[in-house]
């Protein structure tokens, strides 16, 4: 046992003291939640749209008057007729159309309601959602100032269309995104290149050539790597707490507890990838290549899976991070409990073992 | 009981395309210090990774003190020091790190047995808290040999401990080694250095995966089959050509300072006759005398042996 | 004479560390001029700055008679380089490789051509030259490369440990084929461990803490030792180092 630790204790001076690569596994995310972060918060102004008016009345031109007086946006030009949208949003510069419909007032006056439509490029989601926003509370305002002179309330509503990205992923679905991403960077990646480096700097045949199991040397490996992730993931949650605004609403104990989860189902593939790596440049390219490439496309983080082709999505079922993704999702936005979560954390359970039966069996104890 | 034995083992690599150690046989015994010799890809260091449990033989068996290394590599793997063929430790922690990571792996503490390795760490204890990776060549192999050692192994087995490192490190390591035979150690070590061969209590000569020779050094140089000769002059690579023309001459090259050959036929007679005609190629100031072998002209004759030719 | 290799005061520091202080030398063209020293005296940083692939931090240096500051560059176009860890590609075929080389080394397809016939030739490879280096034993790879390394008669060549680990007699051939360059005007420069190669030398260049503690063919060395044979000399002037593990 004393043997273990020294050991661990070791791993702890190797990762302590590559001082570069600490810096990266510490840097990245903190800049990511960052720089995700921050580059939300900023107000959108001077937005280019355009607007196709095609009733032409009264109210119609009020609320455009109203419109063009904020420094929100800019009418770039006035359509004469909706087929023309779909051009003017390719051509690249125009983020929000406005279409009014042909009787708006009169609808309003008679019916005490209208339709508006809006449309807006959502392939950036934040600005598609705030532009939207943006226009809700002219028309908002709009209404009020209505309602203020008349008995019967008059309601104009928004029909929103985002274009590009119905779900709007985006927002505050990044965080579990980066979280999962690091995980696997420190466990997969780091630990196999460890691993692996011990093969090939040739002190592994010296551990081999003693009485210390060989077992414990990958177990010893994993444990600096299980701890730092834990300590990134706290950096990630207090960031986002307090400098996000991002409230973690599910229950902490269980959302450190599934992460834990991930984090060793993680490093159980850190390890299967060690067993397949001859050097360390092979084993950074197989984690980089065969895990992380496929955690970004087909765990749900970046792109959504319903919209993929079903090949892909059932693809996406190995990819361990897809599993964790909703789990965590649930769990810090949703505020869920482990009575939603039980069939994931299942699946990820049934990949850590797998994946360490499998490292275990190609693990040699000998050179060749 | 031998300490270390062999016997008909055979070793290939690539699906069996790379015969690495054809038939090797022999044994070693307890306190011995003992040599294997040859130039790199002659099988040295399948043979230590064999014995030190690493590989698996392909045929034949093994055994290092009464085990055998296939079924009760877990017992020798307690009781052997290795030091693998190049730097193996870690170059990021510093010595006192190195050296305490592997006395726990073993076991041990530095304290409990530090007198064996006293000798040698009193070289680096000045530099204890060095990172390992700035050590220079001589220091790390003794560093290496510190951390072989530290849980008082019955057998030592050192892959090239020697390589690259000048000669003064050399000696000196070989000094070391000395001290530790005479502790009752059995040491099995290999290098490429001819020169190393002539300390060991025994040596392998080695090429191909096959033993050309195995005996004392001074038995190896005794089986020299004909008279060595030296001979010098101040324009050394003219003579060596001059020398590759004669007819009486049945092997020559150059070994440092003089070049060794051999007559056809010794003699007076015949050494007059050689040094006649060198004289008339225009050689001065020749210098001629009986040599006795060094274990590198052993080997470059077993060679010959081998290839049909001596040139 | 003409000199190929002119230093003065050649230094180079690392931060503090003096890795090489102020070495003066002059070697002159067809020499074989020994380079020895103990691991960490400097003989290596000392090569590297010759061959245009460090900058020194002070003293001048002309090589092949270009000066190692203005045009560094220009110098590996006049050298050939090999050394025991890097020589030739494993994975390419012994005619790849010559090829390959030639073509780096600025030799026109005609000279290529030509010179690939010659070296298989010279070397004897006619029936290995479309086999992979990696399957040639050592000692054909050792000579291999210092063929391929002077393929364009360098003014000069550097060989770095150039026998380590080859047999004795693949290394007696190998000076054999040191010597023939010799005499066709390519200046050797070269660095080893085995110190009866140092016999083998015009002159032999001793560095201990880097700097030069000996300098001079190797029978004036041991006359002003008195010793029999360079190995002497070197324990004796090792033995002085500081910076190694004495």
């Amino acid at each position: 046992m004393k043997q273990f630790f020294a050991f661990v204790a070791k791993e702890f001076s190797h990762v302590f003291r590559d001082r570069k690569t600490l810096l990266m596994l510490f840097g990245v995310p903190v800049v990511q939640i960052v720089l995700f972060g921050f580059a939300l918060t900023n107000e959108i102004k001077n937005s280019s749209i355009v607007i196709v008016d095609n009733a032409k009345d009264m109210a119609s031109q009020q609320i455009i008057t109203k419109i063009a007086s904020t420094d929100y946006f800019k009418i770039k030009r006035e359509l004469l007729n909706a087929s023309q949208i779909d051009a003017a949003f390719k051509s690249g510069d125009i983020k929000l159309a406005i279409v009014f419909p042909e009787n708006f007032y009169t609808d309003l006056l008679h019916t005490n309601k209208a339709q508006i439509q809006v449309i807006a490029d959502a392939s950036d989601p934040n600005t598609g959602t705030t532009l939207t926003n943006y226009v809700s509370g002219i028309i908002a305002d709009y209404n009020s100032q209505m309602n203020a002179t008349i008995n019967v309330p008059e309601q104009i509503n928004l029909d929103v269309r985002m274009l590009y990205n119905p779900d709007l992923k985006g927002a505050p679905n990044f965080v579990p995104g980066v979280i999962a991403m690091v995980m696997l960077l420190i466990c997969v990646m780091m630990t196999s290149i460890s691993i692996v480096r011990e093969k090939e700097l040739g002190t592994m045949e010296v551990l081999l050539v003693s009485p210390f199991k060989p077992l414990y040397v990958i177990l010893a490996k994993a444990v600096p790597y299980l701890v730092l992730s834990l300590v990134n993931l706290t950096v990630i949650l207090l960031l986002s707490v307090f400098a996000l605004d991002l409230p973690i609403k599910g229950n902490i104990f269980l959302l450190y507890g599934v992460s834990i989860m991930y984090i060793i189902t993680s490093l159980a593939l850190g390890l299967l990838v060690s067993t397949g790596a001859k050097s360390q440049y092979g084993a950074m390219t197989l984690s980089l290549v065969g895990m992380m490439l496929p955690t970004m496309m087909l765990s749900g983080y970046i792109f959504p899976i319903e919209n993929m082709p079903w090949i892909l999505q059932l693809l996406s079922n190995v990819v361990p991070a897809k599993w964790f993704y909703i789990i965590i999702k649930d769990v810090m936005l949703k505020g869920l409990g482990f009575s939603y979560i039980w069939k994931e954390t299942l699946i990820l359970l049934g990949m850590t073992i797998f994946f360490l039966t499998l490292s275990l069996r190609n693990f040699k104890t000998r050179l060749e | 009981m031998s300490a270390i034995t062999l016997d008909h083992i055979i070793k290939t690599y690539n699906k069996g395309t790379t015969l690495a150690v054809d038939d090797i046989s022999f044994s070693i015994g307890k306190g011995e210090l003992f040599g294997l010799i040859g130039p790199d890809g002659a099988g040295k260091t399948s043979i230590f990774r064999i014995l030190t449990t690493l590989l698996l033989p392909d045929k034949g068996t093994a055994t290092v003190v009464g085990n055998d290394v296939v079924k009760d590599f877990h017992k020798i793997r307690g009781i052997v020091g290795y030091m693998p063929g190049r730097f193996s430790l870690y170059q990021d922690l510093t010595v006192e790190e190195n050296l305490n990571f592997f006395a726990t792996v073993f076991g041990t503490t530095i304290k409990e047995n530090y007198d064996q390795i006293k000798d040698i760490y009193g070289m680096l204890e000045p530099f204890k808290t060095r990172r390992a990776g700035k050590l220079s060549g001589g220091m790390k192999q003794k560093l290496a040999l510190c951390c072989a050692l530290i849980h008082k192994p019955e057998v030592l087995f050192l892959d090239e401990p020697t390589t690259g490192v000048d000669v003064v490190s050399r000696r000196e390591f070989w000094e070391m080694l000395k001290r530790l035979k005479a502790q009752g150690i059995t040491i099995m070590v290999s290098t490429s250095y001819m020169d190393e061969a002539t300390l060991c209590d025994r040596i392998a000569l080695m090429l191909g995966g096959k033993i050309l020779s195995l005996d004392t050094p001074a038995n190896i140089i005794k089986a020299y089959p004909e008279k060595l000769y030296a001979i010098k002059s101040p324009n050394m690579h003219h003579l060596l050509k001059d020398l590759r023309t004669n007819e009486d001459i049945l092997h020559c090259y150059a070994a440092g300072e003089f070049i060794h050959l051999s007559l056809k036929n010794a003699g007076k007679e015949n050494e007059e006759k050689l040094l006649k005609h060198l004289q008339s190629k225009g050689e001065i100031d020749l210098i001629l005398k009986e040599t006795t072998p060094t274990v590198e002209d052993c080997f470059i004759r077993l060679l010959g042996n081998i290839n049909g030719n001596s040139n | 004479m003409e000199t190929v290799i002119k230093t003065k005061d050649l230094t180079k520091r690392f931060g503090d560390f003096v890795a090489v202080d102020k070495i003066t030398f002059d070697v002159h063209k067809g020499e074989i001029f020994g380079f020895l020293g103990a691991n960490g005296a400097g003989k290596t940083t000392a090569m590297r700055m010759l061959c245009g692939l460090s900058k020194p931090t002070s003293g001048e240096a002309i090589v092949a008679g270009v000066d190692v500051y203005r045009n560094p560059e220009e110098i590996k176009r006049n050298i050939g380089y090999m050394s025991q860890k890097f020589s030739l590609y494993e994975d390419l075929t012994v005619l790849e490789n010559i090829k390959f080389y030639a073509g780096i080394y600025g030799l026109t397809d005609q000279q290529i051509k030509d010179k690939s016939e010659e070296l298989i030739e010279k070397l004897g490879l006619q029936n290995q030259a479309k086999v992979l280096v990696s399957l040639l034993p050592l000692g054909w790879r050792q000579k291999l490369a210092f063929s391929v390394a002077i393929v364009h008669q360098p003014k000069i060549v550097f060989l770095d440990e150039p026998t380590g680990g080859v047999d004795p007699s693949t290394r007696k051939q190998f000076w054999d084929m040191i010597y023939d360059a010799s005499e066709n005007g390519i200046t050797i420069f070269v660095t080893t461990h085995y110190l009866d190669e140092a016999e083998y030398c015009d002159r032999v260049c001793i560095m201990v803490d880097g700097s030069i503690k000996a300098l001079d063919t190797p029978f004036l060395l041991k006359q002003k030792f008195d010793v029999d044979n360079i190995t002497e000399v070197f324990y004796q002037l090792a033995r002085t180092a500081k910076r190694s593990d004495n």
